[in-house]
């Protein structure tokens, strides 16, 4: 035996020999929590997923994330009206991420570097008609491409786009970067015919040999509103009007303009006008400006253009160089109501932007397939009465914004994959969501929302410009970094730090963490230290 | 400024690590090869605030003497609960001799190694506010005086925890503990004058003093590894709150540690040769309830009547250290 000092009788050892986990009533457990953004993004996109990497400075990683759920990036950056930073939980510390603005940079960053999408790496054999080459269409194109089916679009118009070409004016939309990101997709082997018609879908899929059909033609017919009108009055469409500005003649409005209507449309024709000449360009909406359905930021930018809108208004007639409006007035259940007073503006042209139907005429004959309110009616799974048929975008029952569109045609091109395979496609069940309670807000420094520049009034008025700038990368860098990555872990090794047991083990970089039970005696201050909310404790079983 | 917080990082560098910073502004403890000076298996309550210090400022101190450290230990928590015969959590050379003559030790084997020529050992001495403020303070200001090459550093939780506990007198007005219950008219702990070390510290100008908390261990961490930089007597003291013996949950040690500096009772602070040369800044100022009402050991103050006139007390002591030791931007400014 070994010689020990006076009065000791043990050789020393160490507290590894105690495992203090056996104190323990709850235990700590990491979890991935889904982020508001994420949540409310309609074209399904990762985008804590993609700051993620836009914050190391890996902008390609970002866009092939990205790109997963949304080929149209460059153009998304330009014309979403961003639910995901209305959502965001920073706005409830300061202000939210400026999310739209940073997916405008990465998708502007793959345009400059050229970046290509991956090809499918095996065919297989199946063939899909696409009518309509708008968002919806070009996002189910794009992600069946990816699949490896053989895909075909039928546009109807002269060029691909939709209302992305012919409804959103190029200052909200340069063309080059519209086809640009048309062009990728379509080098990935879809094949687009333009000014191709579908008059009857079940015989073109005949004809063409298609397994699948998935239709997304858009909502081009103008609403009409019954405006007792004088025969010399100039009465227009918005929608024509907007589709006119593609070709080479610019339609004449003369020198007042008045637009009758309260959504997007309506803003994005006052401000054509205003940029056409026209010295005057009201709006005329028969409700409040809280209650108008267009967004708030076309409106903003509208009024800073010298738009004017005149709100709780009606035309009740129209003359050759006037109309006669009636006020109105919100009832008790919020309804505009007619008051009886009346006043007289002067106006060259008045333009309508009423809101569009759908012309569903391809559908006349086809069986099972059924309309409900003017669109067409399908399942959770994207798919019409008819086998075979699906259908997304503004012709389906939803709000009808480019993002919408993108996100139908992501949905219907995974339900037609799996209808194609014999399978059904189920989705993912989702993460518990990730509320602002959840974070610890302390360890979040103080950093104000950058701004993108604006072009100076005066080009607004009179050019048809790029209203928006683009970040520099040092921006779009930094306010990525403001991202709080609610409800999953970005490895600030806080809980690693905070452990007074040591019982949480660092796994390495991208690697995460994980808890030694051994020694964890519950104490939740991890839980509680987290600044993400991607830690959670549940009740130990004793 | 030892501490330049940087902006423009998701979390700044507030967080244990950022995956963005370079390697050399991360903290120690954000490192996959930190010494764990205290390893696991020890004996602490949950959610102990001194043991997470101890981690802390032991595993700063490894890192930058390069592992070259001696700590003596003064009785107490610390070492109760880290070395029941015959385990220990320690993963350093480690030493216990009695409860008030840590500083003393500290200094002997400070000038064992001066005979030895090893320049390279440095020494710490450690103990909670019992052996610091009360029971080791005779030895500790005499090692303050001679100037001894010992880093001395204070856990503060405000009272001799493990013995159940009891009053220290770095136990703070109002305050609940088993030999100040909260009966009569001024329940709880009395309004003495106080026994502020840090500024005892300073008084005998050494080299070096610092305060710091649980919750900013970038602070801590910087503090430590100034403290290396010095040779002589230097001092540090670290407020760690006390589930037990406070009474607040487990989890919330880090948060009381924040408040006790956000309410300006805490004063966080570094002085070079008794002259103060930073104050960390407080980020938002709070009323001094948002720190008492959630610990147990305040309880009688928030009970029908509060006691309205006890709180502004404690406010009236917040407001006079923010003062003292301009600890809002803006009273610099006005100064």
């Amino acid at each position: 035996m070994k010689t020990k000092p006076f009065a000791i009788t043990l050789d020393p050892g160490s507290s590894l020999a105690n495992r203090t986990g056996s104190w323990r009533t709850v235990r700590p457990e990491y979890i991935d929590r889904l982020p508001p953004c994420n949540h409310a993004c309609p074209a399904g996109e990762n985008i804590q997923g993609w700051l993620f990497h836009a914050e190391s400075g890996h902008y390609e990683e970002a866009w092939r994330v990205l790109t997963q759920d949304n080929p149209l990036p460059a153009v998304m950056g330009r014309v979403c009206y961003h639910p995901c930073e209305t959502a965001c939980n920073r706005a409830q510390l300061d202000e939210s991420v400026g999310i739209n603005a940073i997916e405008r940079f990465i998708g502007d960053e793959a345009l400059r570097c050229r970046w290509k999408f991956a090809p499918p790496l095996s065919a297989t054999g199946k063939r899909v008609l696409i009518v309509g080459a708008g968002p919806s269409g070009l996002s189910a194109a794009y992600q069946l491409a990816r699949l490896g089916h053989a895909v075909a679009i039928r546009e109807a118009g002269p060029a691909p786009g939709g209302m992305m070409r012919f409804g959103i004016p190029k200052y909200r939309l340069p063309r080059a970067v519209l086809d640009a990101e048309i062009q990728r997709i379509l080098d990935l082997g879809v094949a687009l015919e333009l000014d191709s018609r579908v008059a009857n879908v079940l015989d073109a899929m005949r004809r063409g040999g298609f397994d699948a059909v998935f239709l997304a033609v858009g909502a081009h017919i103008a609403k009409r509103a019954y405006i007792p009108a004088g025969s010399a009055s100039k009465m227009l469409d918005a929608i024509s009007v907007l589709r006119s500005m593609e070709g080479g003649e610019r339609p004449l409005l003369g020198r007042r303009v008045v637009v009758y209507g309260g959504g997007n449309t309506a803003f994005d024709m006052a401000r054509t006008a205003k940029r056409l000449g026209a010295e005057e360009s009201i709006i005329i909406y028969r409700r409040t400006r809280e209650k108008m359905p267009a967004h708030e930021s076309e409106l903003e930018e509208a009024l800073q253009e010298g738009v004017l809108v005149k709100w709780l208004s009606t035309i009740r007639q129209a003359g050759e160089s006037s109309i006669t409006v009636e006020k109105m007035q919100l009832d008790a259940r919020g309804n505009a109501q007619p008051t009886g007073e009346f006043e007289t503006l002067e106006a060259d042209s008045v333009v309508l932007a009423l809101g569009q139907d759908v012309d569903l005429s391809l559908l006349d004959g086809v069986p099972g397939l059924e309309v409900q309110d003017g669109v067409a009616k399908v399942g959770l799974d994207m798919m019409t009465g008819h086998p075979g048929i699906f259908a997304g975008g503004d012709m389906i029952r939803g709000e009808r914004t480019v993002t919408v569109g993108i996100g139908h045609g992501k949905l219907a091109a995974r339900n037609i994959d799996a209808w194609l395979r014999g399978a059904t496609w189920v989705h993912p069940a989702s993460h518990e969501f990730a509320s602002f309670d959840k974070l610890n807000t302390w360890y979040y420094s103080d950093a104000p929302k950058s701004r993108q520049p604006v072009l100076d009034t005066i080009r607004r008025q009179s050019t048809f410009e790029e209203v928006v700038g683009s970040f520099d990368e040092f921006t779009a860098q930094f306010e990525a970094r403001r991202c709080l990555s609610c409800g999953n872990c970005f490895e600030c090794d806080n809980c690693y730090g905070v452990c007074p047991d040591n019982a949480v083990i660092k796994l390495g970089p991208g690697q995460r963490y994980e808890f030694n039970y051994d020694y964890c005696k519950g104490c939740g201050l991890c839980v509680a230290e987290c600044p993400c909310g991607a830690i959670r404790t549940v009740p130990e079983e004793i | 400024m030892t501490y330049q917080p940087i902006r423009f990082y998701q979390t700044g560098t507030f967080t244990v690590g950022n995956r963005l910073l370079p390697d050399d502004q991360r903290s120690v403890q954000a490192n996959m090869r930190r010494t764990n000076s205290l390893n696991s298996g020890h004996r602490a309550c949950q959610g102990c605030g001194e043991a997470l210090g101890a981690r802390y400022a032991i595993d700063a101190a490894m890192e930058a003497t390069n592992r070259q450290l001696v700590a003596a230990n003064a009785t107490g928590c610390l070492e109760v609960f880290s070395t029941p015969y015959p385990e220990t959590s320690w993963q350093i050379p480690w030493i216990h001799s009695l409860f008030g003559n840590a500083a003393a030790v500290a200094t002997g084997i400070a000038a064992a190694m001066r005979v030895k020529g090893r320049d390279d050992v440095r020494v710490v001495a450690q103990g909670g506010d019992g052996g610091t403020n009360d029971i080791g303070f005779g030895c500790l200001s005499g090692m303050f005086e001679r100037n001894d090459d010992v880093l001395y550093i204070c856990y503060d939780n405000e009272g001799y925890m493990n013995t159940g506990v009891q009053r220290s007198s770095a136990t703070p007005p109002a305050a609940r503990t088993n030999t100040t219950m909260p009966l009569g008219e001024s329940a709880g702990n009395r309004f003495g004058q106080g026994k502020y070390l840090p500024a005892i510290a300073m008084a005998h100008d050494i080299p070096y003093v610092a305060t710091a908390t649980v919750a900013e261990l970038h602070d801590l961490e910087a503090k430590v590894r100034r403290a290396m930089e010095f040779r002589g007597a230097r001092y540090i003291h670290i407020l760690v709150p006390c589930p037990l013996g406070w009474g607040h949950g487990s989890a919330e040690t880090i948060k009381i540690a924040r408040l006790a500096k956000e309410t300006g009772l805490f004063p966080v602070l570094e002085a070079e040769g008794g002259k103060l040369t930073n104050v960390s800044k407080i980020k938002k100022k709070l009323p001094v309830e948002e720190y008492l009402r959630p610990q147990q050991r305040f309880a009688h103050l928030f009970r029908d009547p509060p006691r309205r006139d006890v709180i502004d007390r404690i406010q009236q002591m917040a407001d006079r250290n923010i003062l003292r030791y301009r600890l809002l931007e803006d009273v610099e400014r006005r100064a």
